[in-house]
Parts: C-alpha cells; structure tokens; sequence
C-alpha cells in the first residue's frame, strides 16, 4: 500500500481536492470573497471536468483488485461530470435566493460527495467497494432532496427518499451476504469464476438487483420517485433524475457484465418483464400528470426502460448503447429542467396551464423546451432520435424473436409517450392565454447551461464521433 | 460534397437565412428566392440525369455518393438517383415553389410557418436521395414532425385534434417499418457485415423466405399508414381538411407519395418473396381504399373533405398498382404518384384561395362562382377533369397505365379487383362533377359573395404553374413512362 496505489484512482483524487478547496474557502473566506463563491465553484468543477478527459485511459486495477479503471470506466465519468457542471450552472438562481445563499456551499459538497461515491460504484472491483460508494452516493442526496426545509414537500420527499435508499441499501446488502456465503469471496472475478446457477445464488442475485433497481426507479421499484421527484428543488430532481439513474445504471451494466453473465439465462427474461412494465407503466401515468415535474418524472421512469433495453443485451454495442443514451438523456433533460427552473423560480408556477402561449412570451425558452421534448421523444435532427434506434439495434441484435417483440413494444410506447411531450409543446405554442408568464429574464449562467444542452442535443447524434469514441471503449461479455 | 446533396442543402441554407429575416417581405423574399433555385436545380438536374442515364444504361443508381457515418453499426450516408426519384424531386420542387405563393398572406407567425414547411422539404428531398434505409428513415421523420405544428398553429377547424391524430398515426407507422427495418438489416448479409444499403441488400438477396414473412406485412403497413392503406387512412381526411392550404398541398402532394415510393423501394423491392406470398391480403385493402375513398368523397360536403377522400381513393390506387407487381402496373403508379401529386396540389391551392374569400368550404354554400371569379373556377375545372380522367390531362395516363397492367394478371382474383378498382373512375367523375356542378355552374347562393375579386398575381402564379405541370404530364407522358420504365427490371 503506497502512493502510486493510491495516484491511479485519479479521477476521484482530483474530484476530492475540489472537495476540500471548496470546503476551506466556505470555511474561510470573508463575506465579501464568498461573492464569487459561485462562479468559483463551477471554474473549479469545470477544470476537474476538463482533466478526467486526459486521464490515462488503460485498464489498470488497484488495492488487489477492488478498485478498477479504464477506458470505459473514465467515459462513464466524463459523462456523468458533464452533466453535474451543466447542473451546477442552472442551480444559480436558485442558490441566490435569501434563504438558501447560506448554505449554498453544502449544495456543492452534498453533490460532489455523492459524485465521489458513483465514481466508486463504477469503478469496484468488489461489492465492498461498490457497497460504500452506493451508501455515499445515496444518504448525501437525501438532504439535497431536503434542502429547501421550510417546504413541506421538500422534507417530506427527503424523508421518503431515505427510507427507501436505507430500504433497498438492506436488501441488497441482504442478496450480497449471501452472494458471500456460496462464493466465498466479493472480488468480481473470483466470484465470477465460482458462479454457478443455483437456487442460492440466484435468489441472491435477485435480492441483489431489486436494490439497484430501486436506484435506477424501475417499475415496480419506482413507487417512490414521483413525489420525489415533485418534492425537491427542481434542480435536485435533475439530479437525480439523470446523474444518479445513470450512475446505477452503469453500475448495474458492469457488474451483470463482469459477475453474472453465467446467469443471463435468469436475468435476461427478469429485465424483459421489467423493461416492459417500466416503460409502459411510466408512460401511461405520465398521460394524465398536469404538473410539469411530475410529468417528466414519469417520463424519466418510462426513460429507464429504454436505457434497460440496451443493458441486457450484454454485448458491446449493448454497452455502447447505453452510455451514449445516457449522455443523450443527460442534455435532453437538462434543457428540460432548466427551463422549468427559471420559470419556477421567478414565477413559481410549475403546471402545463401555466405555460400556455409561452411561445409568445419568451420565445427562446419555448424553443429549447420544445427541442428537449423532441428529444426525449426520439425525433430526428436531435440526438434522441439516434440514441433511441442504437438502443433498439442493440436490443436487437442477438436476432432472439422476443427481442424484437420487445422493441417493437417500446416503439409502440414511443408513440404514447409523444402524445404527452406534443402536449407540453401544444401548451406552449398552440393553446391561448389570457394571462400567459411575462417576459422573463433568464440568468446568464442558466442561460450557459441550456445553450449548451441545445448544442448537445443538435451535435451529439448527428456527427458521429461521440457515438464511435463510445464504441470503441464498451466490451460486453 | 454531392450535387445530390444540394438538394437537401438549399432549404437548410433557407432555414439560416430565414432566422435573419426580420419582416413579412423579407420572408416571402427568401422563400421565393429559395424555391426557385430548388424548382431550376431540380430542372437542370433532370437533364443532367437524362445525359448521364444515356452515358451509363447499365447501373441502376446515378449519381452514387457514400461515406460512411457510423461505422461501428454500418451506417453510411448514401445517396443516389433513378428516373424515379428524379421524378418525385422535381414534384416536390414544384409543389414548394406553388406552397409558397399559395401562401402569400400567411398570419400569424408568418417566419416560424415558412421555417417549418421548409424544414418539411428538407425531409421530403432527403427521403427521395437516400439509398441508405437509416439515412431514409431519418428524413421520413423529420418529414414528419413539422406537420404537427403546421396544422396545430395554422390549420382551421378542429386542428388540435387533426394535427394529434395525425402525428400519432403516421409515427405509429413508423414503429412498425422501423422494427421492418431492423429485421431486414439484421438478416441483410449472410457473413454477418449487416448493412442499410439498399442496392447492397438487394444484391445480396441473403433474407430468408421465413424472416420476409413477418418483414413485410410489417414495412408495407409502416408505409402504408402515409399512403392512406384502408383502415389506417382516418388521419387523411381530417388533417387534410385542417391544415393550412400549402400544407395540404405538401402533404397530400408529396408527403403521401412518401408512403408509395417506401413500399415500392423497401417492401416490394427488397422482399419479393414474401411480396409475391402476400401481395393478396394486401390489394384488398388497397382495393376497399380505392372505392372506400370514392365514396367518401361523395358523402362530404366539405371542399377539403370531398378532396382528401378521392386523395385516400387516389393514393389506394398507387398502392394497387405496385402490389399488381408487373412493370406496366409499377409504371402507371408512378405516373399517378406524379398526376396525383400535381393535381390534388392544385386542387387544395383552388380551395384555399376560394376559402379565403368566402370563408366557407361548405358546397351547399357556394354557387355561381363562375360569373364571380372566373379563372379560379375554370382551373377548378381543369382540375377536376384531370381527376376524374380526362385523355390529355394527367389523370388519364396514369389510371390507364394501372388498370392495363393490373389486367394483365390472368387470374380471376387479380382481374375481379381489377374490375372493381375500375368502378372508382365512375364514382370520381359523380363527385367531381358534382362538386363542379353545383359550386361553379350553379345559381349564386349568397350575395355577398358578388363582391369578391378573382385570383391576384401570385396566386396566378401557383395555379398557372400547377396546371401547366398537369397538362405537361398528360400530353407528353412517352418520355416520363420511359424515365420510369428504365429503370424497373
């Protein structure tokens, strides 16, 4: 144990002294010097974001075999630190309010030290190690999602968030002892070698997998995530709703990739069932929601489904499907939310009625709420339309006849789920007001923010190079 | 860079120059500007075809321009031209330069209504160049998506609704041609380089018979929701009737063909087995829309209605006539396509302009307007006997063409069909004339209609280029049904 151990795991080294620089300066800086604590804040963010792309991208394992990294595993990062500062921009307003600019610093610590723990998750080699980053990546965010205390519905969601994280922290915890008791060891490539299908293993398996797929709400684990969701500050669902999903998501990828492909005959037709449900049970309740955060709650749950149906393929493409709908996911909904955060914080308001003849008003937010939509529904031009047909391809690929009856189910629930993000577009530049939201005045750093989703969601699918660099670093089994 | 490519990077060129425009004037300026250069390119580019096809008889594309764009899955963007698509080019470039003047006065919003409608001819010309099914299917939806917000913003009626309807069906459609799709990629090569490529799969012809079995249905009604296939065409007649008139000429001008030119290229083309298996279930829908959409249209009262039934009747009858599988019957729905394209785009631009005067499309409304506006009315007239298929207008050769191949067929079923498809002249010339009969030659129903005024310069100029491409179509039609023939084997 010296230090070069420890200088491998550099992107969560650089991660950790944005953590402390952060902390001293809250802790020590002069009123009047916190005045660019924000700005400052996100330079630092940026820089760490910036570095993880130029980190040594081989295959390399640490502390015998508990921590790995490698080219996948750094993209996997990179897409998550994407969206985090994309996400730190758009928290301004919110954070300048009276009564949260004083505890404006604990947002970024909260959030930074629950991105230290995905970082973890994705790169364990062992269930210890991915055990303390899921309790590290979930705890912070229950008081994230408690932030704004003084709402009801804020602390109300942070209570129901943990009981849930701590609920499905046990039963996983529950499927991993057992895992421990028929392999005899918590390293993935032993225990990968010791698999075998047994009615043990396989109960632990699925023990195992209900914990996660708590994290990533897939129905019917997803009980919790709509009042959650519509309970914490906009910019924490955010948060939530694409940093954390992905984050399991990745998680969940390798280690069905790395542990159990000896049992994919078991979980393959599990997921099947779940990839169904989840994205027809996710898209029909987002039908009737008429608040907006509920709506794209719902949405984000549908959402998870059509990531699921690349993660089960269990091939490369599969792989590369998945990470590349994320970072699709990410841009789309950050757009989303982002416009919902400037209207909601200068107006409050936060329902579909609210925004009719928007268009008219603030014809810029308008339009980047309508391209997210377009996105989230997997029409061309944006990246939506091809991050949805890898996945499907990915789906696919394995030439199964179920398979295709399964893509073919999730491209009729497209159809659905287009109905309702026409709706929040039909609000906005078709149905009249007579009261419609002012002119508003967006703050620049939001202003950044959702430039730069709109960017995204134009460049990312259309030229190629993101898609290909992607393929190139994903295996499958 | 393609000459090809030129075709979907003019309107995109537009769509930049329109976001600078910062009036009306300017808008109609660069429409217009635009349209044009696209309708003479599109010219030009005929010749060129026609020199090129002379130097090279042999390749069944001209014009071939690939590069790859995502390599890890195969796909290319891969364009390239036959006498059919040359075609269909040239169609959607008349009918965007007419849209445009029939769509003068456009209000609201008149910028965002022009960007949009070119953003749907960016789609339209991509999908007609495209040799690559994920190139193809990438432009079909963006053809797509623009019409819901056309109708929504600038339809009339109940367009909420219609502007729903429709999107969801046709995206609907393409979920099924998009699980086509991938089945034929994935059961396209043999050796496991699967590929989008048309031409490619076609000479592979590597997808066994059991794979084209459950392929096809599922490519036909994928594009047969657009080509108004019986029972999927309910979103024809109430988007038609709602949208704004460029629209409607754009859609059921050109946008409907999509639907035809897909089944043509993809389902019959590269699954001929199962095509030949198939076929029948398939002519009879076909055939039920035929008639189905005649009757239709004699049902309504509303100009637009009547219109978007005999479309239904008249796009039934492209599909008809591809599923007849001989290259009489392929050619003649070709043809159609281009008559049909032309002559319901006169059409709807006719109804627009009537509409806009009298604001009413109810014909128990209307009369006597052959004294009142005398060259709108005359066209009405030229493009009714087009419709119903008077020899020397475009109507005519095409519906001959189709019902001389479809009799071909030796067999009882193909010939009863057939026959019955045939009855569909007759039901047409009840509700043109109809139509005609009571609107124009009729005694003035309403007074206030004696004021109005005839047709302004630049409606002249979509409807005199309208019916000119029309008549070109029926009186010189030997050097078109040869563009098409060359190149069906």
């Amino acid at each position: 144990m010296n230090l070069s151990n420890y200088l491998l795991m550099k992107p969560e080294l650089s991660l950790i002294a944005v953590f402390l620089l952060l902390i001293f300066y809250d802790l020590f800086a002069s009123d009047n010097a916190k005045k660019y604590y924000f700005p400052i804040a996100c330079l630092l963010f940026l820089v760490h974001t910036v570095y993880c792309f130029f980190i040594n991208k081989d295959v390399l394992t640490t502390f015998g075999g508990m921590y790995v990294t490698g080219a996948a595993q750094i993209t996997m990062k990179c897409v998550l630190n994407i969206g985090v500062f994309l996400i730190f921009l758009q928290a301004n307003e919110w954070l300048k309010k009276p009564e949260s600019i004083f505890k404006r610093g604990e947002f970024f610590m909260l959030t930074i030290l629950t991105l230290l723990g995905m970082y973890l998750m994705i790169s364990s080699g062992s269930f210890m190690i991915f055990y303390i980053g899921l309790e590290m990546a979930s705890l912070p965010v229950a008081a994230l999602v408690a932030f704004d205390k003084y709402k009801n519905n804020s602390a109300e969601a942070g209570a129901k968030y943990i009981f849930n994280a701590i609920f499905s922290s046990a039963i996983m915890v529950f499927g991993i002892s057992f895992l421990y008791g028929a392999c005899g060891t918590l390293y993935f490539d032993d225990m990968f070698q010791s698999i075998y299908s047994s009615p043990l293993i396989i109960m632990a398996m699925i023990f195992f997998l209900s914990g996660l797929f708590f994290k990533i709400s897939l129905v019917p684990f997803h009980l919790w995530a709509p009042d959650v969701y519509q309970g914490a500050p906009t910019n924490v669902t955010l948060y939530l709703s694409t940093i954390s999903k992905g984050a399991a998501v990745f998680a969940l990828m390798i280690i069905l990739y790395k542990v159990f492909p000896a049992l994919a005959g078991v979980w393959q037709p599990i997921i099947w069932i779940l990839i169904l449900l989840t994205i027809t049970i996710g898209n029909l309740f987002a039908l009737r929601q008429k608040n907006l955060k509920r709506l794209l709650a719902f949405s984000s749950i549908s959402q998870a489904g059509y990531i699921m149906l690349s993660v089960f393929s269990g091939s490369s493409a599969g792989m590369a499907a998945t990470i590349f709908y994320v970072f699709v996911y990410v841009f789309s909904n950050l757009a989303a939310f982002g416009v919902i955060s400037a209207i909601e914080n200068k107006t409050g308001k936060v329902n579909m009625d609210d925004y009719n003849g928007l268009y008219l008003t603030n014809p810029k937010l308008a339009l980047v709420m309508m391209i997210s939509m377009f996105s989230l529904g997997g029409i061309p031009f944006t990246a939506g339309f091809f991050s949805k047909l890898f996945v499907f391809m990915a789906a696919m690929e394995s030439g199964n006849p179920w398979n295709t009856v399964l893509v073919f189910l999730a491209l009729v629930n497209t159809v659905v789920s287009l109905y309702y993000y026409l709706l929040v577009v039909k609000a906005m530049f078709i149905n009249k007001n007579n009261s419609p939201i002012e002119t508003l005045n967006t703050d620049s750093y939001l202003k950044i923010s959702l430039v730069a989703s709109v960017v995204g969601i134009f460049c990312i699918g259309v030229i190629n190079c993101f898609y290909d660099y992607i393929n190139t670093v994903s295996f499958g089994f | 860079m393609n000459i090809l490519s030129l075709f979907v990077l003019i309107p995109v060129l537009m769509l930049i120059a329109f976001l600078f425009c910062k009036n009306i004037k300017q808008v109609r300026t660069v429409a217009v500007i635009g349209t044009a250069i696209e309708l003479i390119f599109s010219v030009v580019f005929l010749f060129m075809f026609l020199g090129a096809r002379e130097a090279d008889p042999s390749s069944a594309m001209l014009f071939q321009y690939d590069v790859v764009w995502f390599k890890a899955l195969n796909i290319h963007y891969a364009v390239g031209v036959d006498g059919i698509s040359v075609l269909m080019l040239l169609l959607t470039a008349i009918i965007m330069f007419t849209g445009v003047f029939a769509s003068w006065n456009m209000d609201p919003l008149p910028k965002d209504f022009f960007m949009w409608l070119t953003l749907l001819a960016v789609g339209v010309y991509g999908f007609f160049i495209s040799l690559d099914m994920f190139t193809m299917f990438f432009f079909y939806e963006i053809a797509l998506i623009p019409m819901y917000l056309l109708i929504g913003l600038w339809g009339t009626g109940k367009k909420e609704y219609s502007a729903m309807k429709l999107t969801l069906m046709l995206m609907g459609g393409s979920a099924f041609l998009l699980v086509g799709i991938f089945g034929i990629y994935f059961n396209s090569s043999v050796t496991g380089e699967y590929t989008f490529n048309i031409l490619q799969i076609a000479q592979n012809s590597a997808i066994p018979v059991e794979a084209q079995r459950w392929i096809f249905p599922l490519t036909f009604l994928g594009f047969g929701v657009l080509g108004a296939l019986f029972p999927f065409h309910t979103w024809s007649p109430d988007g038609h009737a709602s949208a704004p008139t460029a629209v409607s000429m754009l859609h059921a001008g050109v946008l409907m063909k999509l639907g035809g030119y897909g089944c043509f290229r993809i389902a019959m083309h590269l699954l001929p087995q199962a095509a030949n298996e198939l076929s029948w279930i398939f002519l009879i829908l076909t055939g039920i829309s035929v008639v189905y959409g005649a009757f239709g249209a004699i049902a309504q009262n509303d100009l637009k209605y009547i219109n978007a039934y005999s479309s239904v009747s008249h796009c039934g009858l492209v599909l008809f006539a591809i599923l007849m599988m001989n290259n009489t019957a392929t050619t003649g729905a070709i043809m159609q396509m281009l008559s049909h394209g032309l002559m319901t785009a006169l059409f709807f631009a006719l109804i627009g302009m009537i509409y806009g005067r009298t604001h009413t499309r109810d014909i128990r409304q209307l009369g006597g307007l052959m004294k009142i506006m005398p060259f709108l009315s005359v066209c009405y007239v030229i493009a009714g006997l087009a419709s119903l298929g008077l020899p020397g207008l475009s109507g005519f050769v095409a519906e001959m063409t189709i019902f001389v191949g479809s009799f071909q067929h030796q067999d009882m079923f193909h010939r009863v069909l057939t026959v019955m498809a045939c009855s569909s002249i007759v039901i047409t010339a009840v509700y043109i004339l109809k139509v005609v009969g009571k609107i124009l030659y009729g005694p003035v129903v309403d007074d206030h209609h004696l004021e109005l005024t005839d047709a302004v310069w630049y409606e002249k100029v979509a409807v005199v280029g309208l019916v000119l491409s029309v008549a070109g179509v029926g009186l010189f039609p030997g050097w078109i049904s040869n563009l098409i023939h060359t190149c069906l084997h």
